[in-house]
This record gives C-alpha cells, sequence and structure tokens, in this order.
C-alpha cells in the first residue's frame, strides 16, 4: 500500500461520532476513516442505557425541559447555545437512527420506547420523566452496529488499525495571534499491521477519538481509551477545555471498574449502605437514586468514608435489584446482570450487587463551536479542523454529563461535524500542501521506542502506567484538596522524567502492541497533567469535581471554563472561557 | 484491567496460585534467530487469582515478562469483541473467561482462533470475516418515503430478531465451525446470523435479497449443524437456530 493519501475529509476515530460524521461527509466529499481498531471495537458500544430524546412517545416531554435539565444536571457550566442544539436536534437524531434500522425496544403501540434516567425531569424538576431512548442495556452497541452497518451500505473508506499519531497544521496556533491564520493540513498514522508511517493531506480533519479514562484506575473504559486525539491536540498548540472534569459513574462493579448502567435504577434499583437504608434519600429527597451521576457518586463514597460501607473491607455499597421481577430484568438489563454473575458471581435476582464509583467520561476535551470546529483560543477557529464526541468539549455537559447525553451528543455533534468539514472541504480548491517532513516527527518517535529495545532504559510501560493510574484514583478522584492535587503532581512529573528511560521488549514491525502501548502511555502522562493543573485552578466545588477545601460552588469566580495550553517548554498553562448563558440563570443545585 | 489485584486483595479470601499458560506463538518478523513466520509454543507463568480473567494473565505475561506478546483486547468485558482466542481447544473471549472456570492446575492452552491466516501471536487477519459479513448486505433495506416518525414494530416483531441483534462480531462462532475450516468460500456463521438479524426484521424488505446470496453455493447449505458455532458464541446467542430458521424461510418461501 502507499504510504501517502489524499482525501478531502479524513476522521480520526470510528466510534459513534466518527461513524456518525462518516456518513454524512462521505455523501458530500471525499472521505476516509482512520481508526487504531476496527470500527466495531469502539467504546461506543459499550454504552448501556439510552440516548435522551423528548419524543413524548410515552409521557408528555419536550426539548426545553430537556434544555434546563441538561443545564442543571451539568451545574451551570454548560454552554447553553450548545444545550439548546443538542436538545431539539435530539428527536430527529433518533428518529434517523430508527430509519437507518437501529432496533430500539418499543411501546405497545410500537413506537420506540422511553425509560427514566438520572438528572432528566418534567417541567424543571418536578419528577423524574421517560425520556431515554433505548435498546435493552445495549443501547450503545447497536448505535455502532446501526452506524457501521450504514458506512457498509455507503462504502466508507476505512483505514482500521491505524494509529494517528500527530495532526499537520499550517500555522502555528499558539503564535497565530488575532490576525493570523491557522488550518489543518492533514495526519501521520502509524500502521500497526506492517509499522510503516502513513500520511494523509486533508482540507478538513474530523477528530472522534473518544476519551481518556485509563488515567485512572478504576474505570468504565476500554483499554485503548487513552486520550490519543486529546493528547495530539495539546502537542499540537491546542487548548484543552474543562479537563478537570471527569465523570465517575456511581455503579460500576466493586474492585472492577465494569459499568452497570444507571439504567438499573431507571428501572426501579435502589442503593443501600451496609445498614440496608436507601442513602439516597438523604441526599435527594426528590428524585432519590436517580439523581445526577456526581450527586450519586459522591453520597457512596461518603457513605463509604462513615463507615457505612459494605463488604468485609466496607468498601462499596449495594445495588438492589431484588425487588424486580426476574423477567423484567432479564428484559431490560441482560447484559449487567450477567456482568453480575460472570465477573462477581453475584446472582443480582436474589442478591444485593456491589458497587462503587468508576471514572467513566471526560466532560472535557479539544474546545468546539457549536459546528464542530476546533477553537486554538477562546474565540477563534482553526480552519478545516473538527472535534466531535467524548474527545471534544462543544460544551453540552458542562460540570456533569447526565446519562444518555453522550450518545446523543455523539449523533448530533458527529453529523454537524461531518456536514461542516465536507462543505468545508468542498468550498477549498486544493488540498494542503504537507511539508516535507511531515512524518518526521511520528518516525522519529517510533524509531526512538523501537531501538529502546534491549538498550539500556530501565523503566516498564506497565510499571509507569500502574503508578500514574494508582495516584489518580487515590488523589484526583470524586474527592480532591490542593494537597491531594499536589502529591498528584509531583508523582506525573516524576513519571514523565522516568518515561523518558523506558526499555519496550519488542523491536518487531509487525503488530507490535509493546511499542502502541509506550506511545499510548505517553498520552496519558501529558493528560493527567492537564487535569491535575485544572483541578487544582479550579478552587470551588461544581459537578463531578470536588473540592474539600473548597466546598461550595462559586459563581462570582469561576462560571467559566478553563482552558489549558501547552507550551513550548512543556509547561502548562491555564486560563479561562465565558460560558454561555441564553436564559438559564444559576440557581441552586437540589433534586 | 489493571483494578484486579485491588479487587483480590481487598476481598482477601480469593487466593493466589500460580498459573501456567502454553501459547502458540507466531513470529512474523523473524526476530531472535527464529526464521520469519516461525511457529512455536512458548511456556509462561504467572501468580493470578482464580477470579482473574485470562486476559488478565495474558496482560500479566505482556506486561512483566515478555512485551512482544501479541494479542488484540479493548474493553475487557465481552463487549468489543477483540479477544476471542483458542482457550483450552474452544473458543472463547478471553476477558469473558475466568481461570475458575478452567482448570488452573493444568497448563492453559491459548491459541489464535483457527481458520483466519495469523499475522502475529494470537493476532489473525480478520479481513476475510469482515468481508464476508459485507456480502450479506448488513443494513436495513426499505422502498418507499420514509414515514416523518419512527417506523412503526410491535414490541413481539421487535422480539423476533432479538437474538442475533447481540452479535459483536468477534468470530469465535465462524472459526469454530469445521466447514469454514475447510473451505474458505463459506461465508461462516456470524454472516448467517448478521443476514438473519434483518432478516426477520419486520421493517425491512431486502429478505429475497439476502435469502437469495445465502442460498448461494457457500451460503447455508454448507451448514452441518455441528453446534460449535452455539457453544462457541460469548453472548449466548442460538447460531445454530438462526441458521435453521434462514433454511427453514428459503425451504418454504415464508418468513
Amino acid at each position: 500500500m502507499a504510504t501517502e493519501h489524499e482525501f478531502d475529509v479524513v476522521i480520526v476515530g470510528a466510534g459513534g461520532a466518527g461513524m456518525r460524521a462518516a456518513l454524512e461527509s462521505s455523501q458530500r466529499a471525499k472521505t476516509a476513516v482512520i481508526t487504531k481498531l476496527y470500527p466495531t471495537r469502539s467504546h461506543t458500544g459499550a454504552a448501556q442505557g439510552g440516548m435522551a430524546a423528548a419524543l413524548s412517545n410515552v409521557e408528555d416531554d419536550n426539548a426545553e425541559w430537556h434544555t434546563f435539565d441538561t443545564v442543571k444536571g451539568g451545574d451551570y457550566l454548560v454552554d447553553q447555545d450548545a444545550a439548546e442544539i443538542l436538545c431539539k436536534e435530539a428527536v430527529d437524531a433518533v428518529l434517523d437512527l430508527e430509519k437507518m434500522g437501529l432496533p430500539f425496544n418499543r411501546t405497545p403501540e410500537g413506537k420506540v420506547d422511553q425509560r427514566r434516567f438520572g438528572g432528566h425531569t418534567r417541567n424543571h424538576g418536578e419528577a423524574a420523566v421517560r425520556r431515554a431512548c433505548y435498546a435493552a442495556d445495549r443501547t450503545g452497541h447497536m448505535i455502532l452496529q446501526t452506524l457501521y452497518q450504514q458506512c457498509i451500505k455507503q462504502e466508507v473508506e476505512f483505514f482500521n488499525e491505524f494509529y494517528v499519531l500527530d495532526l499537520i497544521l499550517d500555522g502555528d496556533p499558539q503564535a497565530a495571534g488575532e490576525d493570523g491564520e491557522v488550518a489543518a493540513a492533514g495526519v501521520v498514522a502509524y500502521s500497526l499491521a506492517t509499522g510503516e508511517v502513513h500520511t494523509f493531506r486533508a482540507k478538513s480533519v474530523i477528530f472522534a477519538t473518544g476519551g481518556a479514562g485509563k488515567v485512572f484506575k478504576t474505570t468504565s473504559n476500554a483499554h485503548t481509551l487513552t486520550g490519543d486525539g486529546m493528547g495530539i491536540a495539546l502537542r499540537a498548540g491546542l487548548p484543552l477545555e474543562d479537563m478537570e472534569f471527569f465523570q465517575f459513574h456511581p455503579t460500576g462493579l466493586a474492585g472492577l471498574g465494569i459499568l452497570l448502567s444507571e439504567a438499573a435504577r431507571g428501572e426501579g434499583g435502589i442503593l443501600r449502605n451496609s445498614e440496608g437504608e436507601r442513602f439516597m434519600e438523604r441526599y435527594a429527597p426528590t428524585i432519590k437514586d436517580l439523581a445526577p451521576r456526581d450527586m450519586v457518586a459522591r453520597a457512596m463514597a461518603n457513605e463509604v468514608r462513615e463507615g457505612r460501607g459494605c463488604g468485609p473491607n466496607k468498601d462499596y455499597v449495594l445495588l438492589d435489584l431484588t425487588h424486580l421481577e426476574p423477567k423484567h430484568i432479564d428484559e431490560k438489563l441482560p447484559d449487567i446482570t450477567e456482568f453480575a454473575r460472570t465477573y462477581l458471581g453475584v446472582e443480582p435476582y436474589t442478591e444485593p450487587v456491589p458497587v462503587f464509583p468508576t471514572a467513566h467520561y471526560a466532560m472535557g476535551g479539544i474546545p468546539t463551536n457549536v459546528q464542530g470546529e476546533v477553537l486554538r483560543d477562546n474565540t477563534h477557529v482553526v480552519k478545516g479542523l473538527y472535534a466531535a464526541g467524548e474527545c471534544a468539549c462543544v460544551s453540552v455537559h458542562g460540570a456533569n454529563r447526565l446519562g444518555t447525553n453522550s450518545l446523543l451528543d455523539i449523533n448530533v455533534f458527529g453529523r454537524r461535524a461531518g456536514i461542516a468539514a465536507a462543505e468545508y472541504a468542498n468550498a477549498t480548491e486544493t488540498t494542503p500542501e504537507l511539508p516535507a517532513d511531515a512524518s518526521a516527527g511520528v518516525e522519529q518517535s517510533v524509531a526512538r521506542l523501537r531501538d529502546t529495545v534491549g538498550g539500556s532504559g530501565t523503566e516498564r510501560v506497565a510499571q509507569i502506567r500502574k503508578e500514574l493510574q494508582e495516584t489518580m484514583d487515590r488523589n484526583v478522584q470524586v474527592f480532591r484538596t490542593a494537597e491531594s492535587l499536589a502529591e498528584a503532581r509531583d508523582l506525573v512529573i516524576e513519571l514523565q522524567k522516568r518515561y523518558e528511560n523506558i526499555a519496550i521488549h519488542d523491536r518487531g514491525t509487525r503488530f507490535n502492541t509493546d511499542l502502541l502501548e509506550a506511545i499510548e502511555l505517553g498520552f496519558l502522562l501529558e493528560l493527567s497533567e492537564v487535569v491535575i493543573a485544572g483541578a487544582d485552578g479550579r478552587k470551588e466545588s461544581r459537578g463531578g469535581h470536588y473540592r474539600e477545601d473548597f466546598p461550595t460552588r462559586d459563581d462570582e469566580n469561576y462560571m467559566q471554563h478553563t482552558m489549558a495550553y501547552k507550551r513550548a517548554d512543556g509547561t502548562v498553562d491555564l486560563s479561562w472561557k465565558p460560558v454561555v448563558i441564553t436564559k438559564y440563570q444559576p440557581m441552586e443545585r437540589k433534586y | 484491567m489493571t483494578a484486579t489485584a485491588e479487587k483480590s486483595a481487598e476481598a482477601g479470601a480469593i487466593p493466589s496460585m500460580t498459573v501456567t499458560l502454553k501459547i502458540l506463538r507466531f513470529d512474523p518478523d523473524g526476530l531472535d534467530g527464529r526464521e520469519p513466520g516461525t511457529e512455536y509454543w512458548e511456556e509462561f507463568q504467572v501468580e493470578a487469582h482464580a477470579t482473574d480473567r485470562v486476559l488478565d494473565a495474558l496482560h500479566k505475561i505482556k506486561w512483566e515478562q515478555d512485551g512482544s506478546l501479541a494479542f488484540r483486547r479493548s474493553c475487557a468485558h465481552g463487549v468489543c469483541g477483540s479477544d476471542a482466542m483458542r482457550i483450552n481447544a474452544r473458543n472463547r473471549l478471553a476477558c469473558k473467561t475466568l481461570l475458575k472456570d478452567l482448570n488452573p492446575a493444568k497448563p492453559i492452552m491459548v491459541e489464535p482462533i483457527k481458520g483466519l491466516p495469523v499475522e502475529k501471536d494470537l493476532i489473525v487477519d480478520m479481513e476475510p470475516f469482515f468481508a464476508s459479513y459485507r456480502e450479506i448486505m448488513p443494513f436495513l433495506m426499505t422502498t418507499g418515503t420514509a414515514p416523518e416518525r419512527e417506523r412503526l414494530q410491535s414490541p413481539e416483531d421487535r422480539a423476533r430478531f432479538d437474538d442475533t441483534t447481540k452479535c459483536i462480531m468477534c468470530a469465535a462462532c465462524t472459526t469454530s465451525c469445521p466447514v469454514f475450516w475447510t473451505d474458505g468460500q463459506y461465508f461462516g456463521p456470524q454472516a448467517i446470523v448478521g443476514a438473519h438479524r434483518f432478516i426477520f426484521d419486520s421493517r425491512d424488505e431486502g429478505e429475497w435479497d439476502r435469502l437469495e446470496i445465502l442460498n448461494d453455493k457457500a451460503g447455508v447449505w454448507k451448514c452441518r449443524t455441528a453446534f460449535n458455532c452455539t457453544e462457541a458464541c460469548p453472548r449466548g446467542i442460538e447460531v445454530t437456530k438462526a441458521i435453521s430458521e434462514v433454511k427453514h424461510a428459503l425451504n418454504t418461501g415464508e418468513i
């Protein structure tokens, strides 16, 4: 295969956002999708509970209520113009998927069925509302499959197991200033199968690379979710927005972090402490177990801290489904109950399931506007560069994402990015030239790592990664303080130095996954530093970011997004970006 | 997943043990004095807990002993379909097989899935597998103008094809099929499962196009009802039943 390619639009990542973008883009312009996995392996497929849209199929609902819930759920850090678009376009996003063939669960009348989910309410918080469209507890799987099937139908061109490692820009985003121009020119990728480095010239580039959950030890995220796209953007001089906001999903299987959908509580499941108490009644009297994830996760961690945890070490709480009919469980929650059986040997029909919060979702990411265009500062875009899905920050999730809003996000903003990227490409006459040495950076870093085989390096990738993940769990999880963050930062800086001295084992060219893991660790180390910097700079508590030394929300000083930049000398700088408010003034967040 | 160690330590009661894994390796590059393409068995010992996954054991080898060991994995809990392999002569997902479910007193034999070209160690070329899937037109086909709202479908009609929507395309079924091993032209069970998911979807109008493809000499009639596929499916799909339903539709002209 030739190693130099040219397309109108190149999409990096083949999860929900990437493939939804590809379906639009490939109808309009010559498009390639580059993915480090096979498309069907993407982590969209692990999403379970549903996709929010005010279809009003089972009860009265509307997009405005959904918008309000999204803003309030995000603790008012949501950009409200983006949330309005998300919730307004949600209905068509679901109907589009249904028309593509997605096998949603149905109401007796044959319409798309809907169920309750955390933080989604009727008329601004009166009671939980049925807004989540779903396919059992494998909604993400069905979305991923359906989008892949449509990509086959449209003959979308995929480069599978190609690992994009560099973004080529025309212009320096940190030097361009007010009047300068920066534009995308293409990407550089490493072929896992052959070890070759490929260049892709393109008029438009869309990043849809997913999350970075592997900065933490206990996570629902796949091994492959190492924040590559975010890390590449950061290295290219672009900012990352709101990276301190990481969502810890309340119900990970205890000790393992495997996700048990919030749908379990939507279908009637109850969280209990060691005294058998339904403790969420104390924390969120109105909607109880269906409070937003940040509140539930904190409540669980608090129960454990105050000695009401379960098990021999009192370090988890219980998700109780035993009052539900086994038939109902089988119909609505078949996969997650199987996870409990397989991995913990617990029978959910008769025994409550041990659960504890697990790192789940990055609310922050590569900043974009509502067209998906990537921002290089608070206001200027990089021409031809787009981002969508978890790697992006629009920001529709603010400080805490509501369950079922991410499957919605990937469809709404994946679609928008795909259209915008293709239209930009079609309006752009010539494909940018890549510099002659475009691939040099990647070739050098691959060669450098390969040369460590049998060399003098004394550090192991797995050991550094383990120490990183342990410190992030210990110090940057549900509860944070200045001291815990300082401890984490010191260790991360030390680990970054030790990373310079690693040695890998595999000098081969074909399927060198040893090399791949070393590269991924590099991204994790850099992103952890950014998460910590944001968490340290934000001296308040809001949504998923809770500072024990600043336990209240401070709208006067911090009702704004962080923008983290990596400077040429390697330091991380924080600046701030205003939140877009259209109609909802911040209020106290009670449920 | 790295959290396993923590879990085991917490539980305290779960004993640690030494497990032997015998892995069939394939070196495409020809390193350490081997010819390119050399196939060989290699034995590793790891300390593990009974509740660890085979994937955890493979990671321990890769991360602590031999980084060159190659295998695919992603989600680590049985939904992405990356890590199908032959474990003790049966196709399984390494992330869904716990050591306690094997006999840890004996070496655990790990090989790549069969019938697809091996690329390196436990990694095979999946392209022929996906090509068969593409052949059966795995997408909703309809005629006329789409309705403004959703197409209606009763819960009963939805239930008709539920089983085959669960497929994660791990290839455990197809590469357990003795017919597939010997006849590379055969679409294999997964492609038939993929077709079944649409043929029995009340919204779809392309069922006879797909059935025609499956009526081909590379199609369903190759199936000898060995049931290996049903046993191998980590999602519990009744693969053989789905294939027989397709055969029945072809025999009777009724869906």
